[in-house]
């Protein structure tokens, strides 16, 4: 699986550690997005049935894929990277079965 | 082996560029760089050049299609004129900026209005803070070598920058002489296929033309400013090495004709220096002591090699095909910048001619020294060769 | 044909991600949704806009494929450049995708996005219409909708906010004889995904003009982005069609046009509207679907 990833914040103290091209490392983070929230999805995971139609529709793709073993049985759930979500909501309202909800407030 | 032909600038240009072998070519139309684009196409057709030759519909996509090509590792060589520079301005700052090492001829042609489809420098001059690599060529064989020395040069690890070269439009573009073509051997081992480290690669992804805020914007722009100075040693070197290889040198960034004693001396731009220093040979022949400098590159502006020119002239003229409007030509601006950093107080004429396709006669450049040698500096700034007289108020 | 994409079997790599879009942003689920169909081998192009000033900001590069900036106006230009350059370094298995907006496509960007389809390179053109120029501040484009306000076409009591028609995009692509274009809207987003896959697997140029809400530019809530964006496609102000082989095919009719005036009168940006404003809208919408409905299914 390919995705872009934290990393430490460059340190740039002389002009040649600065790229001294045209490019730079793509997929590199530096800053999270979970302050701009003022709303946080909960996953119930009992109600979750892995439709996933919240996976899809989440503009931030913050949504993961969770195939986990429950009694035996493989199933498919869902959970929220909360270094990027930024509360949109879309995924509550994507969720047909209300295993998703909206808290009224960022943590 | 080489061989010698009689073809005009534009076609020796061509030449240039098909031993240079880029693999993308993308262009658009416009008198008077057809001829570049049209020889071009027919080597694409022949077999004699193996490239990508791209039928864009505009110049702005000609410079973008050079830039995405550019991006992928590619060699790309594009052409153009007066308009069509102005067209694709804002993506020449992309290009620079991003430092795609571009090669670009330009053949030099007045900007309108008043229409004209002749030359004049107004058209490359507008863009010598687009932060490219701008050079002048004399001669069709000249545009033939440097089209090879662009590619050098712009590739340099410690360049990395796109090339202008600028070309008289009509008076050099459409002009045969006879040009001496190297054999793709000849220039096997001095242009080698570009390679860089510089692009979008599948083994290593990269983000490529992107946005640096305020906290790191202006070291960025130091960076292209510090490789921008260093093509003034490195065209040197290039220059030296094509050299030893053809017997031809243009003397890098500068070329002086008889200024070490000189008293007066006239700073040309393109393809008028050698009418300049022919009047220079007359005007020694009656005992002034004359010279011409020849600005070959203008951006970088090789203050140190003008100046090393200058040093014991009693005044110096800059004749130029320009004008910045409510002030002076812009290579007037630039010289008298060196002088002032050099500290030398010469006097210095700005001598503005040639304007939309108006010839500079040897009477003209005559004049410009009789300015100089009669001290005329209530009139340093002034146009020569007009055909009727200045009573506009 | 193979296995359609859907929510299971969809790639699960996130290539955009991180990135600064405004929360509920459509046009970065496009963007998202197109990547993780076409896969790494992707070279993305982004013109100056909302989805490249989100991204590519130093050090920080929220795609992980590789992607390069274009000029307003150059996407398709640096598109057909990647091509021929991915073409002449010997590269093989890839994509040359690039997004851009609804200004970025169908005014300033339109004339390189003609150049393209004339050459027929094979790359794929996706625009991402919100309906304004929503980066510089929700200014009018060409793919503004009648009566909708604008910050250049503000709402007042001479003028209703903007008084022309979107432009016809998609038949203005469709007439260059390309040989695939679609429209889409995030609303559906399988369809997309797989018109995003079709357009993959056609050789030459193909176009996709997807639908893509600004909550932002359209005055709804954040979490509304999907629900409108099918809701515009339910009430037949926006359809689902494609065309290749120089036929047109209408994909989805929807079962009764409705709820038009639901729509417009849940965003900010249509709040001014009458109900006679409506009614024009309304039989604008009939008049385009009796041309359409022309189209085979």
């Amino acid at each position: 699986m390919i995705k872009p990833s934290l990393e430490p914040r460059p340190v740039i103290r002389k002009l040649s550690e600065i790229p001294q091209g045209g490019s730079s490392k793509a997929g590199f983070l530096v800053d999270k997005n979970s302050g701009w929230r003022n709303r946080t999805p909960r996953v119930d995971v009992d109600k979750c049935v892995g439709c996933l139609q919240c996976y899809m529709y989440c503009p931030d793709g913050v949504i993961r894929k969770n195939v986990i073993e429950i009694d035996g049985k493989t199933v498919t759930k869902v959970d929220i990277d909360y270094d990027f979500c930024k509360g949109c909501g879309i995924c509550e309202k994507m969720c047909q079965i209300g295993a998703i909800s909206m808290e009224e407030k960022s943590e | 082996m080489s061989e010698i032909r009689f073809i005009s600038g534009d076609e020796a240009f061509a030449q240039g560029v098909r031993l240079a072998k880029p693999q993308v070519i993308s262009a658009y139309p416009i008198t008077p760089q057809t001829i570049v684009v049209e020889r071009l196409a027919d080597m694409v057709e022949d077999g004699s050049l193996n490239s990508e030759f791209v039928h864009v519909e505009s110049e702005h996509s000609a410079m973008m299609t050079a830039m995405g090509a550019s991006a992928m590792g590619a060699r790309v060589f594009t052409a153009t004129s007066s308009q069509g520079l102005l067209y694709m301005a804002e993506c020449l700052t992309y290009v620079s900026g991003g430092r795609f090492p571009i090669v670009m001829m330009n053949a030099n042609r007045a900007t309108a209005l008043p229409w004209s489809i002749y030359g004049d420098h107004r058209d490359s001059l507008s863009q010598l803070d687009s932060g490219w690599i701008q050079i002048y060529v004399e001669d069709a064989q000249e545009s033939l070598d440097m089209a090879l020395e662009a590619y050098r040069l712009a590739e340099s690890e410690n360049v990395r920058l796109p090339v202008m070269i600028n070309l008289d439009g009509f008076i050099l573009t459409h002009t045969y002489e006879a040009v001496e073509i190297p054999s793709e051997e000849d220039v096997r081992d001095f242009l080698k296929p570009r390679e860089t480290w510089d692009k979008l690669d599948f083994d290593n992804p990269v983000s490529m033309a992107f946005t640096v805020g305020p906290e790191l914007n202006e070291e960025f722009n130091l960076l292209h400013h510090k490789a921008a100075l260093a093509a003034i040693d490195e065209l040197d070197r290039i220059d030296k090495e094509y050299a030893e290889l053809t017997g031809r040198s243009y003397g890098g960034s500068v070329n002086g004709y008889l200024t070490e004693d000189a008293d007066y001396i006239l700073i040309t731009l393109g393809s008028i220096s050698g009418l300049v220093r022919d009047t220079v040979d007359e005007l020694r022949a009656e005992g002034i002591k004359a010279g011409v400098v020849k600005i070959r590159m203008i951006r970088p502006f090789p203050t140190d090699e003008l100046l090393k020119h200058l040093e014991n002239v009693i005044a110096v003229g800059t004749l130029e095909r320009d004008i910045s409007f409510g002030y002076e030509g812009t290579v007037y601006t630039n010289v008298n910048s060196a002088l002032h950093k050099g500290r030398n107080f010469a006097d210095s004429y700005d001598f503005i001619g040639g304007i939309g396709g108006r010839d500079i006669s040897k009477e003209i450049i005559r004049e410009c020294f009789e300015a100089m040698i009669n001290k005329e500096t209530d009139r340093l700034v002034r146009f020569v060769g007009l055909e009727v007289e200045d009573d506009v108020r | 044909m193979s296995d359609r994409i859907n929510a299971r079997n969809i790639s699960d790599s996130e290539f955009f991600y991180g990135h600064k879009a405004c929360a509920g942003c459509g046009g970065s689920l496009a963007v998202r949704i197109a990547l993780k169909v076409l896969g790494e081998r992707t070279l993305l192009v982004e013109p100056a806009g909302c989805m490249s000033a989100v991204s590519f900001n130093y050090p920080q590069m929220s795609f992980a494929n590789n992607a390069i900036i274009s000029a307003f106006a150059g996407t398709a230009a640096v598109m057909t450049g990647l091509k021929v350059g991915a073409e002449a370094m010997g590269l093989k298995d890839y994509h040359v995708l690039g997004i851009a907006g609804d200004g970025g496509t169908a005014d300033i960007g339109i004339q390189a996005l003609s150049g393209l389809i004339d050459r027929n390179d094979d790359a794929i053109y996706i625009c991402y219409d919100n309906e304004a120029y929503m980066n510089t501040g929700i200014q009018k484009s060409g793919l503004t909708p009648f009566g909708a306000t604008t910050t250049t076409t503000p709402a007042g009591s001479r003028v209703k906010g903007n008084l022309r028609p979107k432009k016809n995009l998609f038949e203005i692509v469709a007439a260059h004889g390309i040989p695939y274009a679609a429209t889409a809207s995030v609303g559906y987003i399988e369809d997309f995904a797989n018109k995003v896959k079709r357009a993959s697997e056609v050789k030459g140029t193909s176009f996709i003009h997807v639908l893509a809400p600004c909550p932002t530019g359209w005055g709804v809530d954040t979490s509304e982005t999907v629900d409108i964006a099918r809701e515009i496609v339910d009430t037949g102000l926006w359809y689902l069609a494609e065309y290749y082989d120089g036929e047109f095919h209408l994909n989805m009719k929807p079962k009764a046009l409705e709820g038009v005036s639901h729509y417009i009168k849940r965003q900010k940006r249509f709040k001014h509207l009458s109900d006679e404003d409506i009614n024009t809208i309304i039989r604008e919408r009939d008049k385009t679907w009796e041309r359409i409905a022309k189209f085979g299914n």
